[in-house]
């Protein structure tokens, strides 16, 4: 395991540069720079390019010849100067100090660099993920004498009201013995336990670890996920459910509401800890995190959103080689929490900028392109990626359990789901949102098309339903999809031969179908109350529309017409229901008794 | 010292390859000079042990690998910047085409800017008026977004921007207020039009054009947007003006990349696009925003116009997935005598929630317009139902909602007779004509809402 506990971090060892891991630039075509004699080369290993110190990472080795990624503008280099070899692969600072913050595609704390470069990003600035003058309050949990291992937690820091941030025994050291351990305030560098190896090495443990993005962290085992993830967005829990551990994937053409999707998700979903990236997106959707997580609650714990929230943020015009990490640095910050025994999601918009990334890298290589450009590897890269989500048995003791969900943003070229990048993640992810501009066109919000999206977890969430919410939810869930592929069906016939031909029977389906389309499905992200709807109202909302239903089919089948069987009242409350506040939900009871 | 090389090697299209040189910069400038003492320039696109590829702006047109000589110039492409630079004329790479001296200033800055940190932006949530109902009460447009207008050829989407840009400047009085007019690729007539109005309207001595029309050199095109975005910066972000910046045709702009990346001899993505071309085109629309504690604001609106009036065509795929929004114009509604032509179910604005509501225009702006958009979804349905089955076969409520998209069109897309709307005018007409409808039908309106309006 490439692991390195002791370097604080790659991006200020510039005191270490040396003469013998250094080469010279021959070549340099966009993100793309050559160079020669750079001794010691490893594919992955990071350098320092250029007087500058801009981040590359090698991407490939030919003779004595090796090509960099550089995650900075390369504009301005020349020929003849000088790269570094760090000699370490793209790794990331884990700690206390990453929740609340926002980073960017290697994990450079947007804020500081905003106070030493002003409104816009500069280049080359190394400038530590985490802050180096902060102290927390460390509270041990192992004695001097204890034996231990990779995983085991040693202590812990209470980052925030709700978030135990564990300080864990990094992976690769087996069989330790703590010689040391503190019980104080530290800063991330300082150490907080001594531990000293079989071979009889110490090994200093800071509130620091380095992980390699691109490598994932180990577990004991992986477990098969079984408990929803609660989002509150009604159409996703009660149709196409999502669980801790799980993966989903959201395509969508541009305006279809693809970024209000993750953003509602991010902001509503019952985990624990939620890493946002903005891959190639939009500057002002991070803004707008930035701007609204402080002042929205939590629903769980009534704290502020953003104190459980980490932001990975490259947006479309900041460099094309760190959007391709920054899907890695987001997913390496995910794994840590998880490993603490948290339930973490993960969610990216949008996956699609990162394979482009991957093509402008891959054809500046000259490599054979495959479908649409994009190199023949990807399908591998996507499916590693969301191999890394799933609900997990951690690493050492005490044992715990954590989840890690990924939810996948795509976003098809003219919305066409048959482009590659679309149909490899359908391959890899469980859950699919379809995203529909037509129902977007009449505002309808979520646009999630109810007839072509699925989740393969509704069998593991019908049995979670009918234990915590009721025996009845699954079969009005059934009747509830039923209705409205029967009224795909009606819809269908009804334009070839108008209203009048269709039965009573008929017309109540059509009825019904429009109740759960516009007062269950449809939901206002920017309604205060409508925005979130917990797992029991949406069972209320349901159970009424669906016994309405049923109370009216009886009716007509007793030979009462359709007008006849008509109750205004119900009609008016199906109507506003979603406007209930959560604590009066009561009125509830009163009015499905009148349906029995 | 600049040393001036004589070893070039060949000349592609637009390439220039150079060799037997020292190290060059990527990205550093190149001028050509061939034996008459005319310049040529050019960018170093690629760069290498003793050789690099140039790019050159403009014809290479009777230059020769024997003729010309190559000096590199130290610096990439910057633009001067100064409020000297408000009421004049540039073309493509910022040199004046008024006739006047080149403006002097010490301040050079990089055109192809650096992003801007999310960090420090501030969220666009500021309500513009544009008089426009269409787009004022259902396809909101706030400073600092990036809203492009789709357009089709022969729509009158130039009449359009005009218009927007005469009339929200009128809305902001008491502020500093300018227009960044980029022309790329249009024809003289198309940028006469924009030039006569802003004289009319008194704009011309706030604005900085950059022209580059259709028969002037491609490569140009490329660095025009850029030259205009880092002058509507420096006004906004150093000066505090709030900035319009009109770019047209978008289209025209990335027919020009593909141009040179075809030259290029690059691997063609799309349509023969490269692709690069989202990246190459978020450069550009990315460059808008607010700032946080900065006065200024940059708002973008690029015009493009939609090959086939095809929404799925690359150039305007890949720019709605970057701004933040879109107008898209219809040519069934221009047909029928229109104006502005405003196809508002596919248009949208994704900042309008943000900048409407209580304290912005009319508290129930939000539900009003969402009701608006879902009524006149459902009248244009109906239409189409109707054309197959005959109004006959209609209820009396559909009926009603024909006669609600009908009116909708006529009296509230429809601005012919009166171009420049309050949003209140704009927002008591969508009252009046959404009362053809009943009561029981307006599902997106508030109890309240329905009470104080509906009822008188």
């Amino acid at each position: 395991m490439n692991q390195h506990p002791q370097k604080e971090s790659i991006l200020n060892k510039n005191e270490s540069l040396s003469q013998n891991n250094s080469g010279l630039i021959v070549k340099i075509a966009g993100p793309l720079v050559v160079a020669e004699n750079l001794t010691n080369a490893k594919l992955g290993d990071i350098c320092k390019v250029g007087k500058e110190g801009l981040i590359g990472e090698i991407i490939k080795i030919e003779g004595n010849l090796s090509y960099l990624q550089v995650y900075e503008d390369t504009a301005g280099l020349a020929p003849g100067d000088k790269v570094v070899n760090q000699g370490i692969p793209l790794s990331v600072e884990l700690g206390p100090g990453l929740l609340g913050n926002i980073f960017d595609g290697i994990l450079r704390p947007l804020n500081e660099i905003a106070k030493v470069g002003g409104i816009y990003i500069p280049k080359g600035l190394a400038i530590p993920s985490l802050n180096r003058e902060k102290f927390w309050d460390f509270e041990p949990v192992v004695k001097t004498g204890q034996k231990v291992n990779g995983g085991d937690i040693i202590g812990y820091i209470q980052e925030s009201a709700f978030i135990k941030h564990s300080i864990m025994v990094p992976p690769n050291i087996s069989e330790g013995e703590v010689i040391d351990i503190q019980k104080k305030s530290l800063k991330v560098t300082d150490q907080a336990a001594l531990i000293k190896n079989p071979l009889g090495e110490t090994i200093k443990i800071s509130l620091i670890q380095l992980w390699p993005v691109r490598q994932p962290r180990p577990v004991l085992k992986k477990l098969v996920p079984e408990i929803p993830l609660i989002t509150g967005q009604r159409i996703i829990d009660a149709l196409f459910p999502i669980v801790k551990g799980g993966t989903a994937s959201v395509p969508g053409p541009f305006g279809s509401g693809k970024t209000v999707v993750q953003h509602q998700l991010a902001k509503w979903s019952d985990a624990d800890v939620i890493v946002f990236v903005g891959c190639g997106e939009r500057g002002n959707e991070m803004t707008d995190v930035l701007e609204e997580f402080p002042r929205l609650k939590d629903p769980k714990t009534g704290r502020p959103l953003i104190e459980r929230t980490v932001l990975i943020a490259n947006t479309s015009n900041m460099p094309v080689a760190a959007r391709e990490a920054s899907i890695y640095t987001g997913i390496t910050i995910a794994e840590y929490f998880r490993d603490m025994g948290l339930s973490v999601a993960l969610m990216a918009d949008s996956t699609s900028r990162w394979a482009e990334a991957l093509r402008e890298m891959g054809s500046r290589l000259e490599e054979m392109p495959g479908e649409e450009g994009y190199p023949a590897y990807l399908g591998s890269r996507l499916a590693a990626f969301y191999e890394r989500a799933g609900a997990v048995e951690c690493l050492g003791s005490p044992k715990r359990q954590g989840s890690l969900t990924v939810i996948g943003a795509v976003s098809p070229p003219g919305g066409d789901l048959s482009e590659p990048v679309t149909q490899n993640t359908l391959r890899v992810s469980k859950v699919f949102w379809a995203l529909d501009d037509k129902l977007a066109a009449k505002r309808h919000f979520p646009a999630i098309n109810w007839l072509k999206s699925y989740s393969l977890y509704s069998e593991n969430t019908d049995s979670y339903f009918s234990k915590n919410i009721s025996p009845q939810y699954p079969e009005i869930l059934k009747q509830t999809m039923s209705i409205l592929s029967e009224e795909e069906k009606l819809l269908e016939i009804l334009k070839l031969v108008g209203f009048e031909s269709l039965s009573d029977a008929e017309r109540l389906i059509l009825q019904t179908a429009e109740f759960i389309r516009e007062d269950f499905l449809m939901q206002n992200a920017f309604d205060e109350i409508d925005s979130f709807t917990s797992l029991k109202k949406q069972y209320l909302m349901l159970s009424t529309i669906i016994n309405y239903h049923t109370w009216q089919a009886n009716q007509i089948a007793q030979g009462k017409s359709f007008q006849e069987c008509n109750k205004p009242e119900i009609k008016e409350f199906i109507k506003k229901m979603k406007f209930l506040p959560e604590n009066n939900l009561s009125i509830f009871d009163r009015i499905l008794e009148s349906l029995k | 010292m600049i040393i001036q090389y004589k070893t070039i090697h060949s000349i592609k299209g637009q390439l220039v390859f150079i060799k037997g040189i020292p190290p060059v910069k990527y990205l550093e400038l190149v001028r050509f000079t061939d034996q008459t003492g005319r310049h040529y320039l050019g960018q170093v696109l690629e760069t290498g042990k003793g050789y690099a590829v140039a790019q050159l702006f403009e014809q290479s047109q009777g230059i020769g690998n024997k003729n010309i000589k190559a000096e590199f110039l130290g610096k990439t492409l910057d633009f001067a910047v100064g409020k000297e630079i408000l009421g004049r004329i540039f073309n493509g790479i910022g040199e004046p085409l008024d006739n006047l001296k080149p403006h002097f200033s010490d301040k050079h800055l990089d055109v192809n800017g650096f992003a801007i940190n999310p960090w420090s932006r501030q969220y666009p949530n500021d309500f513009i008026q544009t008089g426009i109902s269409a787009i004022d009460v259902l396809n909101t447009l706030v400073r600092g977004q990036k809203l492009p207008i789709f357009s089709g050829a022969g729509l009158p989407h130039n009449r359009l921007a005009i218009d927007i840009a005469r009339q929200a400047t009128v809305a902001s009085q008491g502020e500093k207020f300018s227009v960044i007019f980029g022309a790329m690729g249009i024809t003289f007539e198309e940028s006469q039009q924009f030039i006569t109005a802003f004289e009319k309207s008194g704009a011309l001595t706030r604005s900085v054009l950059f022209l580059n029309l259709a028969n002037d050199p491609v490569i140009e095109r490329i660095a025009l947007p850029r030259f205009a975005l880092t002058a509507a910066e420096y006004l906004a972000f150093e000066e505090g003006f709030h900035v319009l910046v009109i770019l047209t045709d978008m289209t025209n702009y990335a027919e020009a990349v593909r141009e040179i990346a075809n030259a290029r001899e690059e691997v063609p993505g799309r349509r023969g696009y490269p692709g690069y071309l989202y990246t190459d085109l978020a450069s550009i629309y990315e460059r808008a925003g607010r700032i946080k504690n900065k006065k200024g604001s940059i708002t973008q609106l690029p015009i493009l116009t939609m090959p086939e009036d095809d929404k799925t065509h690359p150039i305007p795929d890949l720019t709605g997935y970057i701004t933040e929004g879109q107008i898209i114009l219809s040519r069934e509604l221009h047909q029928r005598g229109i104006y502005p032509p405003i196809d508002v179910l596919t248009s949208l604005s994704r900042l309008r929630d943000k900048g409407i509501g209580e304290g912005k225009t009319r508290f129930e702006h939000p539900r009003l317009a969402n009701q608006l958009f879902a009524s006149y979804a459902q009248g244009k349905e109906l239409r189409s139902l109707s054309a197959i089955l005959g109004e006959e076969s209609l209820s009396e409520t559909d009926k009603k909602y024909l006669k609600f998209a009908d009116a909708f069109e006529e009296k509230f897309i429809n601005q012919k007779d009166n171009l420049n709307r309050t949003i209140l005018e704009s927002l008591d007409l969508s009252w009046e004509l959404i009362k053809i409808l009943p009561k029981e039908e307006l599902r997106r309106l508030r109890q309240e809402d329905l009470e104080k309006f509906y009822n008188h």
